[in-house]
């Protein structure tokens, strides 16, 4: 009953998205019936609440474990944690489609319900690009992947989850990129209303700022969680591979990253207008095409996913008709759009106009990298493209950005004075070159790109915490916190990045037990080998003791496992956190002769990687709540600023 | 130009699109064919993976006859899939070689007993070193080479009834 | 050989039942005497690690062998590090596994050809983008 419920409040949902873009679509055609445009909002309100309504009707499925519904036989199993039956509503296709739509549809209610700056007009054509966009969702939802549908006969139980996919990264990392990409959505909508209404202003940016810094916090947490999840999981120490799903969660990121500060000139200066739209359309094409990259397994991947290349072509469909229709109306409207004011070369702008250039080129590099190896087939070529080309060329680009995210905010708005902004910079640009200096006198082993890479890491850990010099620091305005929170959490994340790669110690070594080796400055001790047994699989456990110098021991214990259904071989590392750094153990085969493969990481400040990730993320959320909270009194009643 | 630059955001949308497009008709290939087809196959001497069979050595695939190279493994499923085929080749009068990547003398001998032996030699390459030298990527993989050890075709994977005629006609060219 | 692809993570953002990789079983014979044990030269370690993260794996999904459980990976790093001891120079190997699996092997695209216009692109990009971006600035009127 409760999934004929859904299916049927699914489909009124969808009527309702075809209510709410023929609605708006009258309401801009005729101006002069404000009743049209009226009714926009509720519909939108009720389609976020019926579409709620089928989400939450599938998470009880699940919950109930519910086994006539198919979905739930195919992906669940009674008896498993009530975590990985919630979770496991969305660790399907059919079921993280409808958590999209449902994701969409709210952010659509809040719209409605909520916003009160832009223009009533841009609102009306804002919900309505919104609607048309559910409506590619619902289409493919109700078309080609119903959740609801029943199984008859109904079986015992479940076929169950995938063992492997029963980790707490699972049950939160998909929503958290999911929303990111949501956010980019509004975004997108947010432009193309603007387009429609020609109203490309202050306002309308004002009105997309909090959804493009919501979003780009998520997608932030879902890269930083992500990098983290790989990097415990493979169990090689690798937390970055550019691999194509990996870039294809990185793209958006670059794009969204680069919105984030055009959005705050145009808010602040009413400059970059036409590159701020064409942003909000490239942020969202990106989420778009990395969903299709990862769906439609077109490259190969290290990281696993359900590869389906019919579904990819419905992606790629809705790819085309809204990023073609929007770039169409930008190339139509944009024209009749003035450029806003100009800026002079030595300004904020300026500053933040040559973040954009690095961020969209290392968008490009990342972008046209991983579709390569795609055209080199066409032309009859295979290659390969990874880290020895992506570092090289995107690392020496972020460099430069880093340098530049610096500088800006110690520049002024409209006009500053090269001596001046010198003088600001002078510290930190002292403090980069004395670690160049040091670096090269201390470690004159390294690579050049861990070596830059420290060096521009302390410029701009001193640079970020610059604009609060002198400054009153209990009147600093909560989004300059969030600013200079979250460029220091990128030189933290820099400097882990550098740290690991040029300090990382390596040793692999057959160990028997009772046998000792060194890594770093840890002496490790294979205690012993023995059996486990999981609720689900059957491994070795090595007991590994290891002490710094004369200090307390700690113990690590690394498994390699063995998984019956699907019968699968894992090693599950076994890392062990310290103040300044981690040791990494990994468990491999054995070797015949009573020893063990062992592979040991002393990865000194690694961590930091991660720490970066989370204070950016951390930064942006002081951001949002500080841009909300200085602009509360700015929302003026619908009528009065038509 | 003007009215040129504003379109041009829809036009580089269209080649990506493109790409994406053509990416989903042809995916990126997983297999890699060998580069050494069309070449002298490398030198190399395999100790004898069997006690009853000699080992291989280049030397065997340069005396004037064109021979058919098979790497195989006795703990390779689809290996035991191409055996009949393998053993009707020979049938034909085909010269077979083995090359048994990471085997142990005991399993291959099980392997030959149990599906069949259409093999004169078969080296024993423990540690994939001449698997490599070869520019094969996987088991089985089949090479035909002809008189003057030139690697004239490369098969990747077993070799099913259908592709008997193509292997035939490379061996026949080969002459 | 090959591990099920699905004892990987996924960065998927949408996740459905995982397709399980080609069925491939792992030999019996142990590791390649080089294939997970140091060279006592710091140097030439150094020098064979930074070859072997340049080479992709041949039955991977996308890894290079320097972080590979597959046993050719392995294979192919105890041939590496066999040869960078016997003094061969990274380059030569490089060089000689190319002339065998052609650019795919490697992770770095060729610097001839039309994979060349690839690490040109930054600077490509950076000089369109700041033609561009150049029409915005006002120009210092003295």
């Amino acid at each position: 009953m409760i999934a004929e419920l859904g299916l049927g409040v699914l489909w009124l949902a969808a009527g309702l998205a075809v209510l709410q873009a023929v609605l708006g679509g009258l309401a801009l055609r005729f101006p002069d019936r404000p009743d049209l445009g009226q009714a926009v909002r509720p519909v939108a309100i009720a389609q976020g609440v019926l579409v709620s309504f089928a989400m939450l009707a599938l998470i009880y499925l699940f919950l109930v474990s519910d086994m006539s519904v198919k979905l739930v036989v195919a992906n669940s199993h009674s008896e498993k944690p009530w975590l990985y039956k919630f979770a496991g509503t969305w660790g399907n296709h059919e079921g993280s489609m409808l958590l999209w739509v449902a994701i969409l549809a709210v952010a659509g209610s809040g719209i409605a319900l909520l916003e009160r700056r832009v223009r009533p007009d841009t609102l009306i054509a804002t919900l309505m690009a919104q609607g048309f966009i559910a409506l590619g969702f619902y289409a493919f939802l109700l078309f080609s992947s119903n959740p609801f549908e029943r199984v008859s006969p109904a079986p015992q139980d479940g076929n169950g989850l995938n063992p492997l996919l029963q980790d707490p990264g699972l049950a939160f990392h998909p929503p958290t990129l999911y929303l990111g990409y949501v956010g980019m959505s509004v975004a997108f909508s947010f432009a193309v209303g603007a387009l429609l209404t020609r109203d490309v202003g202050p306002a309308f940016a004002r009105a997309m700022r909090p959804w493009v810094l919501g979003a780009w916090v998520f997608l932030t947490l879902g890269i930083t969680a992500g990098s983290y999840w790989a990097y415990y999981e493979l169990g090689w120490g690798g937390w970055w591979f550019w691999d194509p799903v990996e870039n294809a969660s990185l793209m958006p990121w670059l794009a969204a990253t680069a919105l984030l500060h055009s959005v705050t000139v145009l808010a602040t200066r009413d400059s970059l207008r036409a590159w701020t739209v064409m942003l909000a359309v490239v942020a969202f094409s990106m989420s778009m095409v990395g969903t299709f990259l990862v769906r439609s397994g077109i490259l190969t991947s290290v990281h696993a996913f359900a590869v389906d290349p019919e579904r990819g072509s419905f992606i790629l469909a809705l790819l085309f008709i809204y990023v073609g229709a929007a770039l169409t109306l930008f190339a139509l409207r944009i024209g009749t759009v003035r450029e806003g004011t100009q800026f002079e070369p030595v300004s904020r702008e300026a500053a933040l106009v040559l973040n954009n250039l690095f961020l969209t080129v290392i968008l490009g590099v990342v972008l046209i990298g991983t579709l390569y190896p795609l055209i080199a087939q066409s032309m009859g070529q295979q290659i390969s493209i990874g880290p020895p080309y992506f570092n090289p060329a995107a690392g020496s680009v972020a460099l430069l950005l880093i340098i530049a995210m610096v500088a800006g905010p110690l520049m002024r708005w409209r006009r500053d004075g090269l001596a001046a902004v010198a003088k600001r910079m002078a510290l930190p640009l002292a403090l980069g070159l004395v670690v160049i200096v040091l670096i090269r006198l201390m470690a004159p082993q390294i690579g050049l790109l861990p070596w830059l890479g420290l060096s521009v890491a302390a410029l701009a850990a001193a640079g970020s915490v610059a604009p609060l010099w002198k400054r009153n620091l209990r009147r600093t305005p909560l989004f300059t916190w969030g600013m200079v929170v979250a460029h220091l959490g990128v030189a933290i994340a820099l400097a882990g990045m550098a740290t690991d790669s040029a300090f990382m110690k390596e040793k692999l070594v057959a160990l028997g037990e009772g046998e000792a080796t060194q890594v770093g400055p840890f002496s490790v001790r294979l205690v012993d080998v023995t059996p486990v047994i999981g609720p689900n699989w059957t491994a070795l456990q090595g007991r590994m003791s290891a002490q710094r110098g004369s200090g307390a021991a700690f113990e690590l214990l690394p498994q390699a496992r063995n998984y019956s259904s699907p019968p699968t071989d894992t090693s599950e590392a076994a890392i062990s956190t310290l103040w300044n750094g981690q040791l990494y153990a990994v468990l491999g085969k054995a070797n015949g002769d009573g020893r063990w493969q062992v592979r040991l990481w002393w990865k000194p400040w690694v961590t930091l990687i991660w720490l970066g990730g989370a204070l950016i993320a951390f930064g942006g959320v002081l951001s949002l709540i500080g841009r909300l909270w200085r602009e509360r009194g700015l929302a003026t009643p619908e009528s009065g600023n038509a | 130009m003007r009215k040129i630059l504003l379109w041009a955001p829809l036009m580089v949308f269209a080649l990506l699109a493109g790409v994406l497009l053509r990416g989903l008709q042809s995916p990126e290939s997983g297999t890699v064919p060998s580069k050494m087809v069309g070449r002298a196959a490398p030198d190399f001497v395999l100790p004898a993976a069997v006690p009853s069979h000699p080992g291989l050595a280049r030397a065997d695939l340069a005396r004037g006859k064109p021979v058919l190279v098979n790497i195989f493994a006795s703990w390779c499923v689809p290996c035991i899939a191409e055996m009949p085929v393998l053993l009707a080749l020979k049938r034909q009068g085909v010269e077979i070689h083995g090359i048994a990547i990471r085997d142990k003398p005991e399993d291959v001998a099980a392997f030959l007993r149990d599906h069949g032996d259409p093999y004169a030699r078969i080296g024993s390459d423990v540690s994939s070193q001449v698997q490599i030298s070869f520019g094969s990527s996987g088991v089985p993989e089949s090479f035909v080479i002809d008189g003057s050890g030139k690697i004239r075709l490369q098969h990747i994977g077993d070799i099913q009834q259908d592709d008997v005629p193509e292997i035939l006609a490379a061996l026949k060219a080969a002459q | 050989m090959m591990r099920f692809l699905n004892n990987r993570l996924t960065f998927a953002l949408v996740l459905t039942a995982l397709v399980s990789g080609p069925v491939q079983a792992d030999s019996r014979i142990g590791a390649a005497p080089l294939a997970n044990v140091q060279l006592a030269d710091p140097d030439q370690e150094k020098a064979a690690k930074h070859l072997m993260e340049t080479i992709r794996c041949l039955v991977c999904q996308g890894q290079s062998i320097a972080d590979s459980d597959a046993e050719l990976a392995g294979d192919m790093r105890s041939l590496i590090r066999e040869r960078i001891q016997k003094g061969e120079k990274p380059e030569a190997i490089r060089s000689w596994l190319i002339e065998r699996y052609g650019d795919w092997v490697v992770y770095a695209p060729p610097a001839r050809g039309s994979a060349l216009a690839l690490w040109l692109l930054p600077l490509l990009l950076l000089g369109v983008g700041g033609l561009v971006a150049r029409g915005r600035i006002r120009r210092r009127s003295r």
